[in-house]
């Protein structure tokens, strides 16, 4: 059912164009079946796998002899986001429906979306690590065509290159990570890695892995310095940020370091970069996301900043804590709720600025308590999901080396969030007075917003609720299972996540209510807070990521370029000069070096007086037919040169090819006359400066070739496949001239191959001439109108 | 022998790849032909050579006696001599047809006036 | 190249030609010989027809297209090579009957591939003949872009 439910999705994805054209306006209704379905398979196994049970199917070989197998497993972890990809999954697929309602190209958008999440389902699923790595870059790829779908508009298809190439750059470290690591392992099935934790830890190649592997979970969960492609691929339709940068795509990495945390986890480097890492994240984004005008990008940086706290809580997790299930399950609710409220708030209101939307309440009331209710979630105020999500988080921290410090992180992070939410939900839905109209922006319209549209969010706003009041309902079997899958110790936390009264009394004397005060504050003074950050983050422009980003992409375009200019510079005789030149020193140095001149014995002593004039005739023709200044004396030159070298061959027992030589010969003069009646006479093209210097090359090349005829003749000759030829031509060929036996009968399937070129030759040359007519004729058709 | 037909070789060979070099058109086709000639040469003499002794068997016997000429690189030369001539012919009709499209016989001239080719056939004055 | 006495001569070295070319392509498995070569005598007389007559003439007197020749002869090469896997044999393994036509020449499918090179040669060097001389002639008409005064003297 597993295998089923990917491959499922995959086919779904072919057909979503179908779908699309057939089912019209409820395609979007329609396509969400499929992940509901699944969704509910995933879901019945909930309180199995809670129990510590794990699915596991029969592998299927794919390349054996690569480890590469079709192995899946279903665990906690697994299951938290599977239900996450395929519950979310099925809202954003109804949302995309009402959102894109009549896009032209809305077929392709649902197969990229359900093509994306089914990737992303692999690669939760898989227990093949290199099965893993290939779902993950099909994430990156269908990620890359979301982000570019509105592909007429240069900054869509900017960001969506450099998600990619961040991203895809993350991937090649996390595949040679990914090798490295099931080399040392010896197999690269993780739940087989698992049993060899120790090893893996102590070998030597142990930092490499590590280093690698966070490469490629940082590029694509957009940890500092990375971060960057994170809120450039706003650009994306409303579905495709409520989808892959709040809930799923951007969680890959997180679910990467979560799945080898118990692989690799065990040592001090481990817990040290993650929650460095993790911590700067989550302090660097959150002060960006509060100078950030539009919507969509104050809760892009809130993104970045929430991925940064799930590494620190990886880094710091401790066994049975739970926090980091909590904490990416209560993300995952608010922020997918929150892009989709964005979204229906920019397709009704055709704004993307926070600023210039405001009195939703009136306008939008269902949108509206969607908002309020994720943004309350995001600031962590009791009575939703987001609230015991940070009380597990404060916990899990208080238990490691340095508590004081990351409490007072997370507590910073926290007042981020609750400033963040403030900006996000507070104006527009209450204020009165709209901001001054910008001129430049489109006439405000009133677009009709469809069920789902509407819907989504607020489901998601009511999960959110649900999930804070009563825990026990689904979370906590989730949370525990996930768990258990991470830490491999049993989550016992009833009394923390339940009892609303109890953690609502917890929470106002303790740290998070102070988080809240702090966060209320920063957004009273968000104007000098945000210029201040604005000024930092102007010189760290310069140095930092995106910069260096920008850099490198340029560098390599211009390496490219000049590559591309000097080796292709499309001039003939520079093609020849440095492939001669090249050859000739190659060449040279190796029978220099094997000394392969000193063998030469130049036998001079056969040669006859008719032999001399010979030779002479064809040297004297070739300089001849190089030398002269119109082309009948050319075409004549290599008339005698042909003759000459036909005469070669009938003295040197050659007699078949003479006959061929010979009536070539008289072929190629007539061809020569025909097709030159119309071409030009010579002319002196070149410099002479040039002359002297194609002149040698041309030399060079005749020196090479005469010492590789004299080399190859004084060389003693293995016993050739010429003597089988010999020796069977009459007996089995029953020909006695053994060139022709070798030709038509020995090596038939060559000459074969070699008539098949002579007529593709004329096919070719019919099909030239044939297309000059074709030209005339259209210029005279032309010239007639 | 052998060192004189190293020689013509060698003087085929650096003829052809001179008049290769040549910006005009034309001669490129010469130079493509003296080349042809000089890859069977260089076929023909580093085999061996013999005269007189031909790689036909006598009427009524089953094989040659004495030594006698490789017939395998003649095969090679064989073929080798009328496809170079196809593969001319090709060149010729081509050449004449880019000379015809382009204006010019000058490769180099070619190559700057690659934009109108397609836009208005034989009308390009370079 | 309009010249009578071309033209008178190439009526009786044409037939001569022609059959000096298939006796070239019999004899080629024992004497030196053989399709390549008869198929390039056998092309030589055409184009010697098209010196004499015109394009169109030499067309009219092969009768089939020369491409089609050429197709022709590829088809009887390949047809020789794949009856010797209907017979269980590899790929261009030679078949032989006990016959002999002439005399001396053994019937078998080396034969019949030497007929298809000679087809073959004879349709694609027929084919560029004709058709550089068509092209030629069509150049030959005046033309305004005409620059190149000596052009036509070669």
């Amino acid at each position: 059912m597993i295998a089923a439910s990917v491959f499922t999705l995959f086919a779904l994805a072919l057909l979503a164009p179908l779908v699309v054209r057939v089912a019209g306006r409820a395609s979007g209704w329609v396509l969400a079946l499929a992940p509901l379905t699944f969704c509910a398979w995933y879901a019945s196994n909930l309180t199995a796998i809670g129990n510590g049970a794990v699915i596991t199917p029969d592998a299927i070989e794919w390349v054996p002899q690569l480890g590469l197998a079709i192995t899946f497993r279903l665990d906690g972890l697994a299951l938290l986001f599977a239900l996450m990809i395929l519950g979310i999954g099925t809202l954003v697929v109804a949302y995309a429906g009402d959102a894109l309602a009549g896009h032209p190209q809305l077929g392709r958008f649902m197969a990229f979306l359900i093509a994306f999440m089914a990737s992303m389902l692999g690669v939760v699923v898989s227990d093949n690590l290199l099965l893993l790595f290939i779902f993950w870059e099909l994430t990156s790829i269908t990620s890359y065509l979301l982000i570019g779908f509105n592909n007429d508009k240069e900054e869509s298809r900017r960001s969506a290159l450099q998600a990619l190439l961040v991203t895809g750059l993350g991937g090649l470290a996390l595949l040679a990570g990914v090798v490295c690591l099931g080399l040392v392992a010896q197999t690269f099935e993780i739940s087989e890695m698992l049993e060899r934790a120790d090893e893996i830890t102590a070998s030597p190649w142990y930092p490499a892995i590590l280093i690698l592997v966070l490469l490629g979970a940082a590029t694509k969960s957009a940890q500092f310095p990375f971060h960057f492609w994170l809120p450039n691929a706003m650009a994306a339709p409303a579905p495709v940020s409520a989808y892959l940068h709040s809930s799923t795509m951007v969680k890959a990495g997180v679910f990467l370091l979560a799945r080898l945390a118990p692989v690799l986890g065990a040592t001090t480097a481990w817990t040290t970069t993650l929650t460095i890492l993790g911590a700067a994240t989550m302090l660097y984004a959150g002060v960006l996301a509060l100078r950030s005008v539009t919507f969509k990008r104050v809760l892009a940086y809130t993104t970045v900043s929430a991925l940064g706290t799930m590494v620190l809580l990886i880094g710091t997790g401790s066994p049975g804590d739970g926090a980091l299930a909590a904490f990416i399950l209560a993300h995952a609710i608010y922020k997918g709720g929150l892009f989709m409220c964005a979204g229906a708030i920019e397709h009704v209101t055709a704004t993307k600025d926070t600023r210039r939307v405001t009195g939703l309440l009136r306008t939008m009331p269902l949108t509206s308590i969607a908002l309020l209710l994720g943004a309350l979630s995001m600031a962590g105020i009791p009575i939703l999901f987001g609230a015991p999500a940070k009380e597990l988080a404060k916990k899990s921290v208080t238990a490691t080396a340095h508590a004081d410090l990351l409490l007072a992180a997370i507590v910073a992070s926290g007042a981020l969030f609750t400033a963040a939410a403030l900006i996000v939900a507070l104006r527009p839905v209450f204020a009165r007075h709209p901001h001054p109209p910008n001129p430049a922006d489109p006439a405000p319209t009133t677009h009709k917003a469809g069920a789902a549209l509407v819907g989504a969010p607020l489901l998601l706003g009511i999960l959110g609720l649900v999930a804070g009041i009563a825990p026990a309902l689904f979370i906590e079997p989730l949370v525990r299972a996930s768990t258990l899958a991470t830490t491999g110790a049993a989550f016992e936390a009833t009394a923390k996540l339940g009892a609303v009264p109890l953690v609502a009394l917890k929470w106002l004397i303790g740290p998070s209510a102070l988080a809240v005060a702090i966060g209320i504050a920063l957004y009273a003074l968000r104007t000098p807070f945000g210029a201040l950050a604005e000024r930092a983050d102007t010189v760290l422009a310069r140095i930092a990521p995106p910069a260096l980003y920008q850099y490198t992409l340029d560098a390599a375009l211009a390496l490219a370029g000049w590559q591309t200019r000097t080796l292709q510079s499309g001039s003939i005789g520079r093609y020849i000069r440095v492939t001669v030149l090249g050859g000739f020193v190659i060449v040279g140095a190796l029978v220099w070096h094997t000394d392969a001149t000193s063998a030469i014995a130049p036998a001079w002593e056969q040669v006859k007086l008719f032999d001399g004039a010979l030779i002479a005739m064809i040297v004297l023709a070739a300089l001849g037919a190089a030398m002269v200044r119109t082309r009948l004396a050319a075409v004549a030159a290599l008339g005698v040169a042909g003759l000459g070298i036909t005469l070669v061959f009938i003295t040197f027992s050659a007699p078949d090819v003479a006959m061929t030589q010979f009536a070539v010969e008289t072929l190629t003069v007539l061809v020569f006359v025909l097709a030159f009646y119309k071409l030009p006479q010579f002319r002196r093209l070149t410099l002479p400066s040039m002359r002297i210097w194609e002149l040698t090359v041309s030399l060079l090349f005749g020196l090479g070739m005469t010492s590789l005829v004299l080399i190859a003749t004084s060389e003693s000759l293995a016993p050739t496949i010429s003597t089988f030829f010999s020796e069977n031509a009459a007996p089995q060929a029953y020909g006695r001239n053994i060139v022709n036996v070798i030709l038509v009968d020995f090596r038939a399937a060559d000459t074969f191959g070699e008539i098949l070129v002579l007529a593709l030759s004329a096919i070719g040359i019919s099909a030239l001439l044939k297309l000059r007519t074709q030209n005339n004729n259209d210029n005279a058709t032309e010239a007639a109108q | 022998m052998t060192p004189l037909l190293a020689l013509s070789t060698g003087v085929l060979f650096a003829t052809g790849m001179y008049m290769l070099l040549r910006r005009s058109i034309v001669k490129i086709l010469i130079g493509l032909v003296l080349m042809g000639h000089g890859a069977n040469l260089l076929i023909l003499t580093s085999a061996g050579i013999l005269r007189g002794s031909p790689p036909l068997i006598p009427q009524g016997e089953e094989r040659i006696a004495d030594a006698h000429a490789d017939p395998l690189p003649q095969a090679l030369i064989l073929t080798a001599i009328v496809i170079s001539f196809a593969i001319v012919s090709f060149a010729c009709v081509l050449v004449k047809r880019a000379y015809e499209i382009a204006g010019t016989d000058d490769t180099e001239a070619m190559r700057s006036s690659e934009l109108p080719i397609g836009s208005d056939p034989g009308g390009a004055d370079t | 190249m309009n010249s009578v006495i071309l033209r008178t001569t190439t009526v009786f070295i044409l037939p001569l030609l022609l059959m000096l070319s298939l006796i070239v392509l019999l004899r080629g498995h024992n004497e030196p010989g053989g399709g390549f070569v008869g198929g390039l005598l056998a092309s030589a007389a055409f184009t010697l027809y098209v010196l004499a007559a015109g394009a169109k003439a030499a067309r009219h007197l092969l009768h089939v297209h020369p491409i089609t020749l050429a197709g022709a002869g590829l088809l009887f090469a390949l047809i020789s090579g794949v009856m010797s896997i209907v017979a269980g044999h590899p790929l261009f393994d030679a078949l032989w009957t006990d016959t002999k036509i002439i005399g001396q020449v053994k019937i078998g499918t080396p034969l019949l591939f030497d007929i298809g090179v000679y087809l073959t040669v004879c349709g694609v060097v027929c084919a560029i003949a004709f058709q550089l001389s068509e092209s030629a002639e069509d150049a030959r008409d005046p033309s305004p872009d005409e620059a190149d005064p000596e052009g036509g003297t070669l």
